[in-house]
């Protein structure tokens, strides 16, 4: 089983899509912000990171770009998923090393397709 | 729903969009005809059909014959159609049509456009190697309603996000208020037309490829025989057929057959395998 770390600082989001997820049989893991995020990635990084954008502490484009930095952090999927739709911010995102993006609101039938886009499905 | 009134619909529907409506479907003509009863001031599902029996004009059977069509599409369907379209069959044409550099695709009900359009991304990203070359892109549908949509080439957010890489969404599309607008150049890849599959079609000429995908399924034996009969007259011998996830030419005819390792892709019976 694939793992995807869950990292959203809204609880009802994370078990949102801890649901979807466990339903598409991925294990999941969460944290609540980009530091946390890395910590977790430390000790076990994942195969795929679902990653809001606006959280305290460490947002998600930082997490990314320090993410991508780190020893073997090149490896997992990154796939966005927040409020923030438009072009220059998906850009942005890109730039930094996501390999997808999600538009908040999102369903299981986004979540499935995207996965299914980067091969993860 | 009255054993009458079934029959009447079912006979409409056969007749004019070759939709062979079942028992097990009837929870769907509540929900898809009652805005059609609404919209002409008509008492319910009863009074609708008390309308198409006592005077069944043009338009009334158009409106209940679109309503019960099923639109839904998502660009890059499957995603793997798309990928053996890029890598298998794209380059197999390249090689076979040198002399003419043309190729001819139809999307033979095509609903809002994704389809189309995909293909049209799909020769976009693949523009170097067809420099020089002339690609036209038929798409059609029994449905006008769908067409206007298609033609018009704005998606929702949720829309966009059913099977569209990220990098094609930034790339070709623009961001119109809450809708995402395709490229225009995208856009005039495409040629729309309405068309009945049930209907004769051979003046649309030969195509290389043709996606006949999710719409076999709702017609009976019959018609999806007398359909991909029709359609393999249209195509070269080295031309390549797509049907959708659900469909098979297996049981149907043997006028195509299976491609090895590409699944829901088909070529005549005459052209060995790849
Ligand atoms: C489910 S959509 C398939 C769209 C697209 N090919 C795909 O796979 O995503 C089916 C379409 O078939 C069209 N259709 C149904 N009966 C038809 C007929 N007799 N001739 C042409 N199109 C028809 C409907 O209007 C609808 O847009």
């Amino acid at each position: 089983m694939k793992t995807c770390l869950i990292v959203d600082d809204s609880k009802t989001i994370r078990s949102v899509a801890r649901r979807m997820l466990e339903e598409l049989q991925f294990t999941t893991v969460e944290a609540e912000d980009g530091k946390q995020a890395l910590e977790v990635c430390t000790k076990n990084m994942p195969d795929v990171i679902l990653l809001d954008w606006h959280m305290p502490v460490m947002n998600g484009i930082e997490f990314l770009r320090a993410l991508r930095r780190s020893e073997g952090g090149g490896a997992p999927v990154v796939v966005f998923c927040t409020t923030e739709n438009d072009i220059e911010r998906i850009q942005e995102a890109i730039g930094a090393g996501a390999n997808e993006f999600i538009m908040k609101p999102f369903d299981t039938g986004i979540i499935e397709s995207k996965f299914a886009q980067v091969g993860l499905l | 729903m009255k054993p009458e009134d079934f029959e009447l619909l079912s006979g409409i529907l056969k007749e004019r969009s070759g939709l062979a409506l079942t028992k097990e479907k009837v929870y769907l003509v509540e929900s898809r005809l009652l805005p059609i009863a609404r919209q002409r001031g008509l008492d319910g599902l009863d009074g609708l059909m008390a309308a198409l029996r006592s005077n069944s004009e043009e338009p009334l059977l158009k409106d209940i014959t679109e309503a019960m069509t099923t639109n839904e599409s998502f660009f890059f369907r499957d995603v793997r159609p798309f990928e053996s379209f890029r890598e298998v069959l794209l380059p197999a044409l390249l090689k076979a049509r040198e002399a003419k550099k043309h190729i001819r695709i139809w999307c033979a009900a095509c609903s809002t456009g994704q389809e189309p359009y995909t293909l049209a991304m799909c020769l976009r990203e693949e523009a170097q190697k067809l420099a020089g070359w002339r690609t036209d892109i038929v798409a059609t549908d029994i449905s006008d309603e769908v067409l206007e949509k298609a033609k018009a080439g704005v998606y929702s957010q949720f829309e966009v996000q059913r099977g569209l890489p990220i990098q094609l969404l930034v790339k070709y599309f623009k961001k119109v208020g809450d809708m995402w607008q395709i490229d225009p150049a995208i856009r005039g890849m495409v040629r729309y037309s309405q068309l009945n599959l049930m209907g004769d079609f051979s003046k649309l000429g030969a195509f290389d490829i043709v996606f006949c995908r999710n719409v076999l399924i709702y017609f009976d034996q019959n018609l999806k025989v007398e359909v991909l009969d029709r359609i393999s007259h249209l195509m070269p011998s080295d031309g390549f057929l797509y049907l959708g996830g659900a469909e098979t030419v297996i049981g149907l005819t043997t006028k195509f057959m299976p491609m090895k390792g590409q699944r829901g892709v088909y070529h005549l019976a005459s052209e060995t395998a790849h």
